[in-house]
C-alpha cells in the first residue's frame, strides 16, 4: 500500500476540518481513517439543533453540520477508508491499521493527526454501589440506540449528571414517551449549557437535583430502582435518601479523551485533560504528530473543534511541505488563580501570536484572565461570568521577540 | 398582575429575569443585563418556540432511521402533538438531506424535513 504524506485517524468533526485545512494548506496526498462505516462521528447521532452559530451563523443539527464538512471533503477528493480500526501508532509515526477490504496494514506517513475523540465515563469509573441489572447506559449509548438504531432503551429513567448528552437525552426519552423522573447532579452547579436546562428539562418538567448521587442500584436482571441522596462534603446525608423505581440509568458523568493510540505511541499526555501536551502549532511531542478536537481537550462547542483542528491541519501541511521547526526547548506555560489548564500547555520561544483555550476549575464573577510574558501583561480580558463547562479562548498577538516564562491567571477585575 | 421568573438562555451570564404579565401581556422586564434579556422573556412569556428534531424508521434504507427536525420553529405547547402525530409513520428510502417528509405537522403549518440524506439498502 501507498504511503500518505498525512493520516488523520479519525473522520469526526475534528478529522473532517483537519483535513480540509490540510488541503487548502498545499497538501494533496492525505488519507482519512476512520472506524464507523461512515464520515461525520458523534454528530450523525447529535440529530438535535444548535450546532454551527460560530461557524456558519445559523442553526444546524448535528448530521446537517456533518454534512457540510463532508460534502467539502467530498468535492476535494481527499480520500477516506472507512470501517477501518486503528489498532496503534508507533514512536516512528507509524500506523497499523485493519478493515474487511485489506485486512491489517501498516502506513509510514510524514504527518499524523490525531482526532479520535472523547468516550464517556462508564459505571466502572465511577464506583457506584448496588447490583448490576441490565439498563444502565452512559447518555451517549442510549442516544445512539434511540437516534440510529431506533429503539428506546426504557420507559422509566433516572439520569445521573447534568452533562449536555444527559440533558439532551432527558429531552430525547420524554419526546418518544418514556418518563423522565429526575437528572441528579454531584456537583452544586450543573456542568450543561443554560439554554439545555431550559428547554431540555424545564419544558418537560424534569427535576434537576443538584448535589445529589446515586447511593444505591437495585434490580437482578434488569433495574428496578435506584436511590438517590444529598451529597454534602463528599459524603451522601443520611435522612435525604428519595428512592425511584426505574428502569433505566442514564449516566452523564464526563467525557474522557481516548489516547490509547497516543498512549502507546509514548505521546507524552497531560494528567489534567488526559489528551497530549502540544505546542503553539498543536503538535505533541513526538514531531510530526499533532492533535485537535475532543482528543486533545474536551470541547463544548463543535465549532472550537473545528477552528482547532483546521489550525491542526494547517501545521500539518506545513510540517510535510516544508519540514521546518524550532528545536528550541518549549517554555511551559503556567496556570496560576483558578486557571486548569491551557492547550497549548508549552509554547516555543520566538513564538509571535499564540491561541490559548483554557477552562477554570469552577464557576467565577466578575474576573480578568491575564496572560503575562516574563511577569509583563501582554493580553488582559475582562469576564463577567466564567464556569467550567464554558471553554474560554484568548488571542495573544504581541509576545516579546524574548521571553522564558508565560503565565496565565485569574485575577481580581472590573 | 403576575410575576413570573424564567433563565436567559441569550448567553452564559443566564440572568434571572423578573416579568410582570398582565394577561397575555407582558409589562415590564427585569434583571436582564442586556436588550436580548427583554427581547427573550417577551417572546417566551407570550410566543415561546422550538425546533422539534426526532427520528423516523425509514424502510429499504442503507440505515434504520433517519433524522428529522421541524423546517421552523412550533409552538412550545405544540412539541408533544406534533410527536404523537408522527407515531406510526414511517418513510421509504431513498432520501435526500432537506427533502419535505411530512407537510403541515400536526396542522402547525410548518413542514417536516429530512437533516440527513438515506441511500437504499445495499445487498
Amino acid at each position: 500500500m501507498k504511503n500518505p504524506d498525512l493520516v488523520i485517524i479519525g473522520g469526526g468533526p475534528a478529522g473532517l476540518s483537519a483535513a480540509v485545512a490540510a488541503y487548502e494548506a498545499g497538501l494533496r496526498d492525505i488519507l482519512i481513517l476512520e472506524r464507523d462505516r461512515e464520515l461525520g462521528g458523534i454528530l450523525n447521532q447529535c440529530i438535535h439543533n444548535g450546532f454551527g452559530l460560530h461557524t456558519f451563523h445559523e442553526e444546524l443539527t448535528g448530521p446537517e453540520y456533518a454534512g457540510r464538512f463532508i460534502e467539502k471533503v467530498n468535492a476535494l477528493g481527499i480520500p477516506r477508508k472507512l470501517d477501518t480500526m486503528v489498532l496503534s501508532l508507533g514512536p516512528d509515526r507509524s500506523v497499523t491499521a485493519t478493515n474487511p477490504a485489506d485486512g491489517l496494514f501498516t502506513l509510514h506517513p510524514k504527518a499524523v493527526i490525531l482526532a479520535m475523540g472523547c468516550r464517556e465515563r462508564p459505571r466502572g469509573a465511577l464506583n457506584i454501589p448496588g447490583t448490576r441489572p441490565a439498563g444502565i447506559y452512559t447518555a451517549g449509548t442510549a442516544q445512539h440506540s434511540v437516534n440510529i438504531e431506533g429503539f428506546l432503551p426504557g420507559k422509566r429513567v433516572v439520569i445521573l449528571g447534568s452533562g449536555d448528552i444527559g440533558l439532551i437525552m432527558a429531552r430525547r426519552m420524554t419526546l418518544e414517551g418514556a418518563k423522565v423522573l429526575a437528572v441528579a447532579e454531584l456537583m452544586p452547579y450543573s456542568g450543561g449549557l443554560k439554554r439545555n436546562i431550559v428547554q431540555c428539562l424545564e419544558d418537560f418538567g424534569i427535576p434537576l437535583l443538584l448535589s445529589h448521587t446515586v447511593i444505591d442500584i437495585r434490580g437482578d436482571k434488569r433495574l428496578t430502582g435506584v436511590t438517590l441522596a444529598r451529597v454534602e462534603n463528599g459524603r451522601p446525608v443520611p435522612g435525604t435518601e428519595i428512592s425511584y423505581d426505574c428502569d433505566t440509568l442514564l449516566l452523564s458523568c464526563g467525557l474522557l479523551p481516548e489516547n490509547e493510540l497516543s498512549r502507546g505511541a509514548g505521546v507524552p499526555l497531560n494528567p489534567v485533560t488526559g489528551g497530549p501536551l502540544v505546542d503553539e502549532g498543536l503538535e505533541t511531542g513526538i514531531p510530526g504528530v499533532f492533535a485537535a478536537g475532543n482528543v486533545l481537550h474536551v470541547h463544548d462547542l463543535v465549532d472550537y473543534v473545528t477552528q482547532e483542528a483546521a489550525q491542526a491541519g494547517e501545521n500539518a501541511a506545513k510540517y510535510v511541505l516544508s519540514g521546518e521547526k524550532s528545536s528550541e526547548n518549549c517554555v511551559k506555560i503556567q496556570c496560576t488563580g483558578g486557571v486548569r489548564y491551557t492547550v497549548p500547555a508549552q509554547v516555543h520561544p520566538g513564538t509571535k501570536s499564540l491561541k490559548i483555550r483554557l477552562r477554570v476549575d469552577k464557576p467565577y464573577r466578575n474576573k480578568r484572565l491575564t496572560v503575562c510574558a516574563d511577569g509583563v501583561p501582554v493580553l488582559s480580558r475582562k469576564r463577567p461570568v466564567l464556569a467550567p463547562g464554558e471553554m474560554e479562548t484568548l488571542d495573544v498577538t504581541n509576545l516579546p521577540e524574548h521571553f522564558s516564562a508565560i503565565t496565565v491567571a485569574l485575577e481580581e477585575g472590573k | 398582575m403576575e410575576t413570573r421568573t424564567l433563565t436567559c438562555i441569550g448567553c452564559p451570564l443566564g440572568c434571572t429575569l423578573k416579568a410582570e404579565l398582565e394577561g397575555n401581556t407582558v409589562r415590564s422586564v427585569t434583571g436582564n443585563t442586556c436588550p436580548n434579556g427583554e427581547k427573550y422573556a417577551r417572546k417566551e412569556l407570550t410566543t415561546p418556540e422550538r425546533i422539534l428534531t426526532t427520528t423516523l424508521p425509514i424502510l429499504g434504507g442503507d440505515r434504520p432511521t433517519v433524522s428529522v427536525k421541524t423546517a421552523a420553529p412550533v409552538p412550545k405547547g405544540m412539541m408533544l402533538a406534533c410527536m404523537e402525530a408522527l407515531r406510526g409513520i414511517r418513510v421509504s428510502a431513498p432520501v435526500n438531506m432537506g427533502q419535505t417528509l411530512v407537510e403541515n405537522l400536526a396542522n402547525t403549518g410548518v413542514d417536516l424535513v429530512a437533516t440527513r440524506a438515506v441511500g437504499r439498502e445495499q445487498f
